[in-house]
């Protein structure tokens, strides 16, 4: 069998970049006490929208830019229905994907076999070339460090800044956000926007540089794994690479086996993703008193401010 | 300033009318969608709502419609059950391969036998195909508190590869040209699902869903389950102290919905289908969300709700053949119109008050 490590790590963090995009964004989302199940319809927004736009303008960072808009102006349809008009958050989670990935197959009727614009390596100086950490490291495109780099701006702001106290607070108690005179609605619209467009930089990932094609249901529930990897995270940010790269392992290696003609038919194999997914979530979710611990108070619960 | 005021009870009046005020809305938005498409929008709309119930051949739509409901109408009725109790299924299409996946192995090990049992024993396998594939969200859920709508929807996944992992392995046809496909059903009399009444659509998962509605109709409004389920989803400590035990009801509702589904897979493999095949999922599982939803988790409007989306479904084929739009195109208009469904829904629990502000 011929599988090199460094290579597997190397593609792993590009298979794992649009999980751990959607995941971040989502977290936020959590942390101000919503859920929005909409990631995988958003996601696949993203994936056409930005497409559309990189195709057309010939720059992947224009595609980025359309897909972050394009998932946060979906994200806006959950936010009405959610903050404004009340509605229930799993079924208006579920509307969002289902007619997500209705638009997007709509919108990308006639973008099917064409090759976006490639999107250009870092440059590191010389350290590309180094062994085993030149591949690993510093050899991949901007938007693998954008995404860490993202990681690591959420943990600073929710955990350092007097913004990130308030967006807990209303996710943990938001009557009493609300009685400290703090906007729930608003910061909850601003918090879901803010998903919407990772989600949408997660699913522009997908189709400009990891496929790097667009094709009908691309996403094939990566919006769900990355909701999923925010569980398994324990609604804690930098635990989120952890789960993306676990996860972008488990699916490189049985695309690696594939490669190799192992003797397991590749629909078994295909099926690791999402397997390794349950039982992560199971093993995370058994100790019912830390979940809950963790999980934010007010996570999924309609707020009305009577007065 | 606009100003939600909660109703004392959910508006009776406005549980009725949300759902046409929804599909009005998505009629004008849709319309709007295809003017931005480059097509006339009242043809559009016509050719879905109109041409299908009474244009040019709408003896031969008559019979697709049914054809189409009768699965969205069977997985809907199963998952009505858990919504109402807040119990989230959501991987109804993963049921719906693995009853189809259970039961059709059922039968196709059975070829060529000629027996009445056969169809009868394949139904039963289908229903336990998608019973036992629901359990998986429902014990995980039990015993590791694990979320039934992440787990349930990942196997839908895992369902999609298994079948493909099947029709290309052991379910093949022998006799095919290495096709990823089944036998045909169609020619194994003994587990055909055919037309009852030649022309009209009419196969025994029609005739089944129908009963299926007066019974859930029966549980729902008339037995100490159905008086359980909206108690558990309406006052969870209510129902706590009434003695309804949540584990027990996790495990109904799920296993409740995924006989159901994997039911109307085995009618679907057998009847309109005709053959496993990676082709076989086609979504039915996720818009049955929609029509549980919008008819209002009752069986009533559930029926009534399938069959509006069964008219979609043939009104998106004809404006896919005749306008040379995408079928996709149908899917954004389902979509909308479970987002208008939602949006209307405040009306069923609050009332919109103008007020000055400032007065109190």
């Amino acid at each position: 069998m011929d599988i090199s490590i460094v290579s597997l790590v190397a593609t792993l963090i590009v298979a794992a970049t649009p999980i751990l995009l959607a995941a971040t964004g989502e977290l936020i989302v959590e942390k101000a006490g919503v859920l929005n199940l909409g990631v995988e319809g958003m996601m696949i927004i993203g994936a056409i929208c930005g497409f559309i736009a990189a195709v057309n303008t010939s720059s992947p960072l224009m595609g980025f830019v359309a897909a972050a808009a394009a998932g946060a102006a979906l994200s806006f349809l959950f936010a009405i229905l959610t903050q404004y008009l009340l509605a229930n958050q799993v079924a208006s989670g579920l509307a969002l994907t289902l007619f997500g990935l209705g638009l997007a197959a709509l919108l990308g009727h006639s973008y099917a076999g064409i090759k976006p614009p490639s999107s250009p390596k870092m440059e590191w100086g010389g350290l590309a070339d180094l062994p085993v950490v030149g591949p690993i490291l510093f050899n991949h495109d901007l938007m693998v460090y954008f995404s860490i780099l993202l990681v690591i701006a959420v943990w600073v702001f929710l955990k350092f800044t007097r913004g990130g106290l308030i967006l807990r607070a209303v996710g943990e108690n938001h009557d009493a956000a609300h009685a400290l005179g703090y906007k729930v609605v608003r910061i909850r619209v601003l918090a879901i926007m803010f998903g919407g467009a990772c989600a949408g930089l997660g699913g522009a990932y997908l189709s400009l540089i990891r496929v790097p094609q667009w094709t009908e249901g691309m996403t094939a529930g990566a919006g769900w794994i990355a909701l999923a990897i925010v569980v398994f995270a324990s609604w804690k940010p930098w635990r989120l690479i952890l789960g993306a790269y676990l996860f972008g392992g488990v699916t490189i290696l049985q695309l690696n086996l594939q490669a190799n003609g192992v003797d397991i038919p590749v629909s078994y194999l295909s099926m690791a993703p999402y397997l390794v997914t349950i039982i992560v979530l199971v093993i995370m979710s058994a100790d019912r008193a830390r979940a809950s611990l963790n999980a934010p108070a007010s996570l999924g619960k309609i707020f009305n401010a009577s007065h | 300033m606009i100003r939600l005021e909660q109703r004392a009870n959910p508006s009776k009046e406005m549980v009725m009318w949300t759902p046409v005020i929804a599909v009005i809305a998505t009629m004008i938005v849709g319309g709007l969608l295809f003017v931005a498409l480059g097509k006339n929008p009242f043809e559009a709309i016509r050719m879905i709502f109109w041409d299908p119930l009474m244009g040019a051949n709408a003896s031969y739509y008559r019979g697709q419609i049914l054809v189409k409901a009768a699965p969205l109408i069977m997985i809907a009725l199963g998952l009505s059950f858990g919504f109402r109790a807040g119990i989230w299924n959501i991987g109804a299409e993963g049921q719906f391969i693995m009853g189809a996946v259970v039961g059709g192995a059922t039968g196709l090990a059975l070829y060529p036998m000629d027996s009445f049992i056969v169809f009868p024993l394949m139904i039963v396998m289908g229903a336990l195909g998608g019973f036992l594939w629901a359990m998986i969200p429902a014990v995980l859920k039990i015993k590791f508190n694990a979320n039934e709508i992440l787990v349930s929807l990942m196997l839908v996944y895992v369902a999609i590869n298994f079948l493909s992992g099947m029709v290309t392995g052991v379910l093949r046809n022998p006799d095919g040209f290495n096709f990823p496909e089944s036998r045909s059903f169609q020619e194994f009399p003994a587990a055909n699902n055919a037309e009852l009444w030649a022309g009209t659509g009419v196969h025994w998962g029609v005739l089944v869903t129908l009963g299926l509605v007066v019974a859930a109709y029966v549980i729902l409004t008339r037995h100490i389950f159905g008086f359980n389920i909206r108690l558990a989803g309406q006052a969870p400590r209510a129902a706590k102290f009434a003695g309804v035990s949540p584990n027990k009801m996790i495990a109904i509702c799920l296993g409740l919905s995924g006989a159901l589904a994997g039911m109307a897979g085995l009618f679907e493999v057998t009847g309109p289908a005709g053959k496993l095949s990676t082709t076989f999922p086609v979504g039915y599982g996720f818009t049955a969300i929609i029509v549980a939803f919008l008819g209002r988790l009752h069986p009533i409007g559930i029926l009534l709700a399938g069959l509006l989306l069964a008219v979609t479904y043939v009104g998106g084929d004809i404006i896919q053949s005749k306008l040379s739009l995408p079928k996709a195109s149908i899917q954004v208009f389902q979509g909308m119109l479970l987002f208008f469904l939602l949006a209307v829904d405040v009306l069923v629990n609050f009332r919109i008050r103008l007020t000055n502000q400032g007065a109190v």
